[in-house]
């Protein structure tokens, strides 16, 4: 398995550093153990896919690496820098992940504009005026500029799940993490977000997914990791994971989401 | 089935379904119960009107000459007597600023009132905005202090009237909501020192009375001061109503700070915007429209309050009412004075009220769909 999966890796970037280095990174809330010595490298340019039952630590894990949550134990490095208490790091990191949520969390006071050039002018102090043009251009990519003057509460769950994307990217950064972007959405509006992280993926960007899409993870992923009760339990090609899995917990797993879909 | 294919013309609604008169026969006479119940009320405020016209304007007197109030007295009731009202009204407004001075109060109160007009104004929210507050706060404690500029110094011991209410209110409210944000900003901060100074705060002033506030304030306070230094009553009354307005308002605002859900917070951070843009861009300008309601309840209510300086000897305005009608001759004229002094603080709670209102639905135009 770890052979296959290096390779994956190498064909990504080769003899680069990883962006994302996990150590045997442990977490509890309270009593509860939700990650349990957690290993994983990713490398520059790489797309992976974290799937699991609900309550396995998927969505604790991705959320740890741009520190919404702090771990206890272990330590993860984010583009090289290694996350702690110390501010200047993490405002660092920030700067260079960008994140998808499930429930959008756009700003609802806001314009669709304002919520793109938020950041990178507060942020990256940029001056207003490039900061729309950049704005424009993703909400561009995304396919949605004729919105950028109305309110979130204006625009369709899909909608709001592209310029959520669009507002990540205007900070340009170069891993971007989606935590079940697609859960929230009507069926019809899955594809419209899901073609656009195939769009993002053909960038060469570093992608970090937390999905249950089994087709977008055999069209755009180099690896697949299954957790359960916090620890990786298995992790490889989507061909491999889907096609051969080896344990009973993502025997067990896969029966689920297929009769589910 | 072609005769289905032309749409139907539109056509007007029958005059019994819209318009005034559709209103009053659903809401008034909806069935012989509530058309009785009305026509009694009818009646009701009808007579009530007319009374209050009678009294208020028909029988009223005026004006008398010379403190003479035996034509008030002949009408044994049956008619106002503004004549209180013409002969005390600056004594009202003003208190016991030197009566040829009043015009310096008089202009005060003008600056107040075009002040609350540009700062309601939206086009006016601007960092200027700051400037022109001080500008105009200046120029009021230099006309109410005089000593500079030709002016003759009054002492602040003679101030008084609505001028002494709307130093109270608005220094009051322009300082104590700053600072409810930033409390209410502490109690929910992860630093305990913080956190446990703010909540110390609230509850200790939330947990007493205004009035003994005052008290200590007028009485106590000065006694912890150094031997020959003494603050002005009027600013320790004032300091005193800030520390109280700010526990009550900081509640106030923490409640629409706990409103926001907590993916609000955690998009601003993935961003990586820090804690006073997050705070400043995302969570206060969302939170602070949802209390718009109980902000302006509690800002009405404290306007209200500034009354209660009369304990410690301060002029407000309704102070100034009540002693007005202490001389001999004008006693017992009491309902025209009070009735006066309370529409003039009807007129700026209900202004508030009503800006409000609009300043609320314009705030939230982006949740309409």
């Amino acid at each position: 398995m770890s052979t296959s999966m290096e390779a994956v890796a190498s064909a990504a970037r080769a003899d680069a550093p990883p962006a994302i280095m996990l150590d045997k990174v442990n977490k509890w809330y309270g009593a509860l153990h939700v990650l349990r010595d957690v290993t994983l490298n990713v490398a520059l340019g790489e797309r992976l896919v974290v799937c699991g039952p609900s309550g396995s630590g998927k969505s604790t894990l991705i959320r740890c690496i741009n520190r919404l949550e702090t771990h206890q134990e272990g330590t993860i490095k984010v583009d090289g820098i290694e996350l702690s208490d110390d501010l200047r790091a993490l405002d660092a990191i920030r700067r260079e992940v960008g994140m998808v949520f499930q429930s959008f969390n756009l700003f609802p006071h806001l314009t669709i504009l304002e919520n793109c050039t938020l950041a990178p002018i507060w942020v990256r102090h940029m001056p207003k005026a490039e900061a729309e043009a950049l704005a424009m251009e993703y909400l561009e990519r995304v396919k949605i500029p004729e919105q950028a003057k109305k309110y979130p509460g204006q625009l369709s769950g899909g909608q709001q799940q592209r310029v959520a994307i669009a507002r990540a990217l205007c900070m340009k950064p170069k891993i971007m993490l989606f935590d079940e972007p697609t859960s929230a959405l009507d069926p019809e509006m899955i594809k419209e977000v899901l073609e656009t992280m195939v769009g993002l993926a053909e960038t060469g960007m570093t992608m970090v997914c937390v999905t249950h899409e089994m087709g977008f993870a055999r069209q755009v992923a180099d690896r697949v990791v299954f957790m359960d009760r916090g620890e990786i339990v298995e992790q490889g090609p989507p061909g491999d994971i889907f096609e051969n899995p080896r344990t009973d917990r993502l025997k067990l797993f896969l029966s689920q989401i297929l009769r589910g879909h | 089935m072609s005769d289905a294919a032309i749409p139907t013309a539109a056509r007007s609604a029958p005059i019994t379904m819209v318009g005034p008169i559709a209103w009053v026969r659903n809401n008034l006479f909806s069935g012989w119960f509530s058309g009785l119940v009305s026509m009694l009320l009818l009646f009701l405020i009808v007579k009530w009107a007319l009374g209050f016209i009678e009294w208020g304007v028909i029988n009223a007197v005026w004006s008398v000459p010379n403190n003479q109030t035996q034509a008030c007295r002949d009408l044994k009731g049956t008619g106002a007597c503004w004549a209180v009202i013409t002969e005390k009204h600056r004594f009202i407004l003003f208190g016991t600023y030197p009566y040829e001075e009043q015009w310096r109060a008089f202009i005060s109160i003008l600056i107040f009132i075009g002040l609350f007009i540009v700062s309601a104004m939206r086009r006016f929210w601007r960092k200027e905005l700051g400037l022109i507050w001080i500008g105009a706060l200046t120029a009021i404690g230099v006309l109410m202090w005089g000593g500079v500029l030709g002016l003759n110094y009054v002492p602040q011991e003679r101030w008084g009237g609505l001028v002494i209410t709307l130093i109270l209110a608005t220094f009051g409210l322009a300082f104590a909501f700053p600072l409810s944000i930033l409390v209410a900003l502490g109690r929910r901060s992860k630093l305990p020192a913080i956190k446990a100074l703010c909540v110390l705060y609230v509850e200790l002033i939330r947990g007493v009375p205004l009035i003994s506030l005052l008290f200590m304030a007028s009485v106590m306070f000065p006694l912890f001061l150094p031997e020959g230094m003494n603050i002005d009553k009027l600013l320790r009354a004032q300091i005193a109503i800030i520390l109280f307005a700010g526990a009550y308002l900081a509640e106030v605002v923490r409640g629409g700070l706990q409103t926001l859900p907590r993916g609000q917070y955690e998009a601003a951070d993935a961003l990586g915007l820090s804690y006073w843009a997050k705070t400043g861009l995302i969570i206060l300008p969302q939170a602070l429209r949802l209390v718009i309601p109980p902000l302006v309840n509690t800002f009405i209510g404290f306007f209200k309050d500034t009354s209660l300086v009369l304990i410690i000897g301060i002029f407000d305005l309704l102070t100034a009412g009540k002693t007005a009608i202490i001389e001999p001759a004008w006693q017992g004229f009491g309902i025209e004075v009070y009735l006066t002094v309370g529409f003039i603080y009807f007129c700026f709670c209900f202004a508030m009220s009503r800006y409000s209102q609009n300043l609320e639905a314009e705030l939230n135009q982006h949740r309409v769909r």
